[in-house]
């Protein structure tokens, strides 16, 4: 369980966010959407305590200042948008990464028995000592959820894990996040640029919108003609098909 | 059950690799170490320098004084240096995030080179209880300056790598510029001896300066290897880092000022040697990746093992005398390193 009350963030004198407040709930994917440069990141931050603004956020009932560093990424797994990385690590290094906490020179049966179990969760331990940079942007993406899901988190926060990613892998990262939200009861909060991810697979969506909150609710309630052509400057035909929300560009809306 | 099993077993082989590589690399060293010994301009037979080395009783004293007070020393001193430098290098380029970080290309070196020319241009002038020590110990402060100062500029920046690397390459330029200064002005005598300081040499060990570059490995490599896990994960970056509950801004500076201190140790006592901050931590790198439990260490193995070998190059290249070893580590350094470029199947090996 999330619950921002009044969250206000900025740098230096530039404000990005201001007074936010939502909650978001167990077992649910709640997305953010809105425009590039939002501040969309910045409250994923503030979330993960990466960041500290203004107000107030709680994590499982308890607020983010109560927590010591290595009890919140305990309890908080916080997948940046940057799954490129250089590092000449192994796919199980970097899952094994995710027990920092409890790692010593010398990797126990355990440590390793652990590793194992979420590489096959995933359908990833093919390539447990592969290099990662020789990956795609989708098995990177896997392996960083791997990652993420070593440490057993209450809270998932993922800065738009789709981005990058072919349809398929859009498709197979989200419905893997739907499942993990729904079996394992995780608080999921995620950003989003393909609104129709969003609708598809977020219970809530929140829109941000000049630094605050523009609107909230289920993806049809939230994902209207006005929204988008208020917020995205477009203007949009709206399809519901088959239960899915389909959104058809049809210009650009300039005022 | 079954293929846990299995990616425990290839976890386990793939550690005995490694294992094996630094067992390799140790008996390089121990191969650099009896060779570096055997070796030197006064022609001594194997069998005497083995006598002089484990009955020195029944030895001439000369042959004792050439064995226990230069080449022992100097052999050690070799692989001690060595290992500081490699592991300097490697635990710079992954807290700066840079494969370009090692103590000369960040500047250290070149300030414990003006230190250097310093005590020796001003040195004759001052009554001072450092004796000969007196050299060492400004090209260390001097060394430690510079560190510091690269730490201050960072730190204006958040500590970005960045501006830690480019303030780095700022001071090594304006402490070669005081050098050169220095030289100007100096006498053609005491320009002698700045250049030689310069030129680098482990001639001038002792069992004293030995022992000190030893206990500073000895306090170092514990300490950098009890945060192996925490340099790891830095190696994805700072921010998946602190997603890790790691508090990335105290491990960069404890690192820094680790490696400061190996760094200003190691140079303070033979001088400039530059190369195997670099080429130490390459060859770890492509021999075990990333993983810092072996990194570290084997970046420490093969510095020491390139230096040992500069060494005995040094004494075979010109028979009778002994070659500055920074010259000769950079001549046989280049080419290994180009060697290790060329080889190399990823980007930057």
């Amino acid at each position: 369980m999330i619950d921002i009350i009044g969250l206000s963030f900025g740098y230096k004198e530039q404000m990005v966010l201001n007074d936010i407040s939502f909650e978001a709930k167990p077992g649910e994917i709640t997305a953010i959407i809105g425009a590039n440069g939002i501040g969309k990141s910045t409250l994923l931050k503030n979330v993960c305590g990466l960041l500290e603004g203004d107000g107030t956020i709680k994590i499982c009932g308890k607020p983010l200042r109560e927590y010591r560093p290595s009890e919140l990424s305990s309890q908080v797994s916080y997948l940046s948008q940057d799954t490129v990385s250089h590092a000449l690590l192994t796919v199980f290094e970097i899952v094994l990464l995710g027990r920092i906490e409890r790692l010593s020179q010398r990797i126990s049966d355990e440590d390793i028995q652990a590793v194992d179990a979420v590489l096959h969760r995933l359908g990833i331990e093919s390539f447990a000592f592969r290099y990662i940079g020789e990956l795609s942007g989708g098995q990177r993406q896997l392996v960083f959820i791997a990652q993420a899901l070593i440490r057993n988190p209450q809270v998932l926060v993922m800065d738009e894990p789709t981005s990058n990613l072919d349809l398929n892998y859009q498709f197979q990262i989200m419905e893997l996040i739907k499942k993990l939200t729904v079996t394992e009861g995780l608080t999921t909060l995620i950003t989003l640029h393909q609104l129709e991810l969003a609708a598809r697979f977020a219970e809530k969506i929140i829109v941000l919108d000049g630094g605050r909150v523009y609107g909230s609710g289920t993806p049809s309630e939230v994902l209207t003609r006005a929204m988008l052509r208020e917020v995205y400057r477009m203007d949009v035909e709206i399809v519901n098909s088959a239960g899915a929300i389909h959104i058809v560009p049809i210009c650009r809306h300039v005022s | 059950m079954i293929k846990t099993n299995t990616l425990a077993k290839d976890y386990q082989e793939r550690s005995r690799k490694r294992l094996t590589k630094l067992t390799v690399g140790l008996l390089i060293c121990s191969v650099g170490l009896i060779a570096d010994i055997l070796i030197g301009p006064s022609w001594l037979t194997i069998q005497e320098t083995f006598t002089a080395l484990f009955k020195p009783e029944e030895v001439e004293t000369a042959v004792r004084v050439i064995v226990w007070t230069f080449r022992f020393p100097a052999t050690l001193m070799a692989l001690g240096v060595g290992a500081a430098l490699g592991i300097a290098g490697a635990v710079m380029q992954t807290i700066l995030d840079n494969p370009l970080a090692s103590p000369y290309t960040l500047g250290i070196s070149a300030g414990a080179g003006f230190g250097a020319a310093l005590a020796i241009v001003f040195g004759s002038m001052v009554t001072t209880a450092f004796g000969p020590y007196l050299v060492p110990t400004c090209a260390f402060l001097f060394a430690m300056l510079t560190s510091f100062v690269i730490y201050l500029l960072g730190k204006l920046k958040g500590l970005s790598p960045a501006t830690m690397v480019l303030s780095g390459i700022g001071l090594s330029f304006l402490f070669q510029a005081l050098q050169s200064l220095l030289q100007y002005i100096s006498t053609p005598e005491v320009l002698q001896n700045i250049v030689f300081w310069l030129f680098g040499s482990l001639t001038k060990s002792n069992w004293f300066t030995v022992t000190l570059i030893y206990i500073v490995l000895l306090v170092v490599i514990p300490a950098i290897m009890a945060d192996s896990w925490r340099l790891t994960a830095l190696k994805l970056g700072d921010e998946k880092a602190r997603g890790l509950g790691i508090n990335v801004e105290r491990l960069r500076v404890k690192m820094f000022i680790l490696v400061s201190i190996l760094t200003s140790a190691a140079v303070a006592f033979v001088g400039i040697i530059g190369f195997i901050g670099l080429v130490g931590p390459h060859v770890a790198r492509m021999l075990v990746g990333e993983d810092q439990r072996f990194f570290v260490p084997l970046s420490a193995v093969f510095g020491a093992a390139l230096l040992s070998f500069a060494s005995i190059g040094s004494k075979v290249v010109s028979p009778g005398a002994i070659l500055p070893i920074g010259i000769v580590t950079a001549l046989i350094g280049v080419p290994f390193y180009f060697s290790l470029i060329l080889r190399g199947k990823r980007g930057w090996l």
